[in-house]
């Protein structure tokens, strides 16, 4: 398993490495030059030769790319085109919350998830089983911010329950929550069934039921461990499109994380900002994915022999 | 009966229901397991074998339903049980193994994990004694360096050595009868000879009554007492094994043994029975073989017959033993001269 993690870690240098080249090359690929940008449109040539040497633009690609690979790893990523200060000190504040938007998401997407798929799959074809699908179904084709708007709607401005904007309280965190993982509560949900009913008609179940062992058991302790393995790989599939998600998610309900960072960046022409939060998100969302395919190994025994 | 029978099965019926359509898998199975004994249950496969011995257990799975009948296990009918107390049947009293080894253990659980499972829902031994007692059930099914394969997945284990696992699991809980679903059927011929060796071993040291179903006639003649022969969901012959094979009397199980390679007697030819078993749907009301049968009447295809004693300990299902027989009085089913 140790070395399994270790040639994993080292797997991931050139995937990092293209995702930095990606991100380096989006600046110069987006048109405009940012020095023309930065010393705005009617600057005299001087100062923008000035702002290019002060990037280092004025040097070879390869050379700013070693630069700014040199930089990202120590976490510089430059200033702010909007208020000169340092990138880092925007992120900072608001990638915990942004973290933890993602976090809670999923937890309660699994959560959700699972107990559905259980519930829906032991209870196959009755009435339960068929209101809980066609709920999943909704909470599947219904785009997240569109889910937000109506919790608005009726949960803080008819009912007075949650407050419509911001994120600290957990009164505050309900509805994000709610919005960015039903999406994924509903894929888990569906994925759960259909994988326990699979697992159900498997003829280990029959030999666990011809032990004497409990129902309770043979769900929990012989199929659901095994009906979660395809499941675990759709978590981790699902968890790009949360954070995705989560920069809608922060829009509606005005949350100060970088999702809305990003937003507003991009509408700014910020592209400092904006390149160090795809940085950033692809490198979380690499390392989420390592996390998904160890857990699927200590699920499934099997692929440690390959 | 000579002794005392440790399973009683009276005219059990279980059935699929596949909308609104009714599949009798198995209709009307009658049968006794004597104590001590091994009952062997043949037939094509599709005739009930699995069913029956799965409704013994009521292992049913959906849309499957036992729907009559009776399995009366040292006395009590099981089939008036509750599920708590079929549960403490199960794996204990009356254990079962089945036909696939490979995909019969569960992958994501070690060898020693599912057998001490057993001593843990039975006799609520831990995990430290429930090992002790898996190893030693391990070396007792022939399985070599037990201590290293307790922690082994099954994948980690061959065909033959996951059909030891699931003996030593059947086994765990010393069970007065075990269930045998075709126990070597997905293995080598090597290893079958060995598997059904150890079967009769331990039958021998634990004094289990066995019930073998399977396609192969040789193990029939190796290890059962006696044979109950399925056709179409019914018992059509019940003998004891030594005069079913000198004097078989159903023209099925005739043309059982005249289709198969035997040891016991010089063949000129294997005589394959014709026709194929037919779908449900097509099942004549009357004699459920009279479809492919040699000798069948006007009346066998129309009337049912009844299995009837014809001597102690044997039955069976056809009109060619009965009065009403309205065919040819000298009617030969089974010709030993043919063969020499
Ligand atoms: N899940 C099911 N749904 C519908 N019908 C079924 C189902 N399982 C079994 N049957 C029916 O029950 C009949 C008997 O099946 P069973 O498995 O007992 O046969 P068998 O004698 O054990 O055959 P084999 O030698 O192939 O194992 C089959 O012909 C089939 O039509
Ligand atoms: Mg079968």
């Amino acid at each position: 398993m140790t070395t399994y993690i270790i040639r994993r870690l080292l797997q991931l240098i050139p995937v990092l490495i293209g995702v930095s080249i990606l991100v380096f090359s989006l600046m110069h690929l987006t048109p405009g030059n940012p020095a023309l940008i930065l010393a705005g449109e009617h600057a005299p040539p001087e100062t923008i030769r000035a702002i290019e040497k002060r990037l280092g633009l004025d040097q070879p690609l390869h050379i700013q790319y070693f630069d700014f690979l040199k930089n990202a790893v120590q976490l510089e990523f430059g200033t702010s085109m909007r208020d000169r200060l340092p990138v880092i000190d925007h992120i900072k504040p608001r990638i915990g919350t942004t973290i933890a938007l993602a976090i809670y998401s999923t937890i309660f997407s699994i959560f959700f998830g699972l107990i559905i798929g259980i519930i829906s799959a032991v209870r196959k074809y009755s009435f339960s089983d068929i209101s809980l699908m066609i709920i999943a179904l909704f909470g599947l084709s219904m785009p997240n911010f569109w889910l937000g708007i109506i919790l608005i709607q009726f949960f803080s401005l008819k009912l007075g329950w949650f407050p419509p904007s911001g994120w600290g309280e957990l009164s505050q965190i309900v509805m994000p929550v709610i919005t960015l993982g039903t999406a994924g509560a509903a894929i888990i949900a569906r994925m759960t069934r259909s994988s326990m009913l699979e697992v159900i008609s498997q003829d280990y179940i029959r030999t666990a039921r011809a032990k004497g062992v409990s129902e309770r058991i043979v769900i929990y302790r012989h199929a659901l461990k095994n009906a979660l393995i395809p499941v675990v790989t759709i978590v981790g599939l699902q968890f790009g499109g949360l954070l995705a998600g989560t920069v809608l998610t922060e829009s509606v309900f005005a949350i100060n994380g970088m999702g809305k960072l990003v937003v507003d960046s991009i509408t700014a022409r910020d592209f400092p900002i904006v390149q160090a939060c795809v940085l950033i998100i692809a490198v979380i969302f690499v390392f989420v994915n390592l996390i998904v395919d160890i857990t699927y190994r200590v699920l499934n025994k099997r692929i440690e022999l390959d | 009966m000579q002794s005392e029978s440790i399973l009683k099965v009276k005219d059990l019926k279980t059935s699929f229901f596949d909308e609104g359509n009714e599949i009798k898998a198995v209709d009307g199975v009658t049968f006794d397991v004597p104590q001590g004994k091994t009952l062997g249950i043949v037939g094509e496969s599709g005739s009930g074998k699995s069913i029956s011995a799965l409704s013994i257990l009521q292992l049913i799975d959906e849309p499957g339903k036992i729907i009559g009948g009776e399995v009366i296990f040292k006395g009590k009918n099981l089939l008036e049980n509750s599920d708590k107390e079929m549960r403490k049947i199960r794996g204990n009293q009356i254990s079962m193994i089945f036909q696939e080894p490979m995909t019969s253990l569960n992958p994501t659980q070690t060898v020693g994990q599912q057998i001490r499972e057993a001593y843990k829902t039975h006799q609520g031994i831990g995990k430290k004694e429930g090992n002790k007692k898996a190893i030693e059930m391990l070396k007792t099914v022939g399985i070599p360096s037990p201590e290293r394969r307790i922690d082994q997945y099954p994948f980690e284990l061959s065909g033959g050595m996951r059909q030891r696992v699931m003996i030593a699991m059947a086994l765990a809980c010393k069970p007065e009868l075990l269930i045998a679903d075709e126990p070597t059927t997905a293995l080598d011929v090597t290893i079958q000879a060995q598997i059904i060796e150890l079967i009769k071993e331990l039958q021998k040291d634990l004094g289990m009554s066995v019930i073998m179903i399977t396609h192969d006639l040789g193990v029939i003649a190796e290890t059962c007492d006696y044979v109950a022969v399925m056709y179409g969901g019914k018992v059509v012959e019940y003998r004891d094994v030594i005069t079913l094979f000198k004097d078989p009397k159903h023209p099925y199980t005739v043309g059982l043994l005249n289709s198969l390679p035997r040891h016991d007697i010089e063949q000129e030819e294997l005589i394959p029975i014709k026709g194929t078993v037919p779908s449900p749907d097509e099942m004549p009301a009357g004699c459920r073989f009279a479809s492919r049968c040699p000798f069948a009447t006007e009346h066998c295809f129309v009337n049912l017959p009844e299995l009837i004693d014809i001597e102690e300990n044997g039955q069976i299902r056809c009109w060619i033993y009965t009065d009403e027989w309205d065919g040819d009085q000298e009617v030969k089913v089974y010709e030993p001269e043919r063969t020499s």
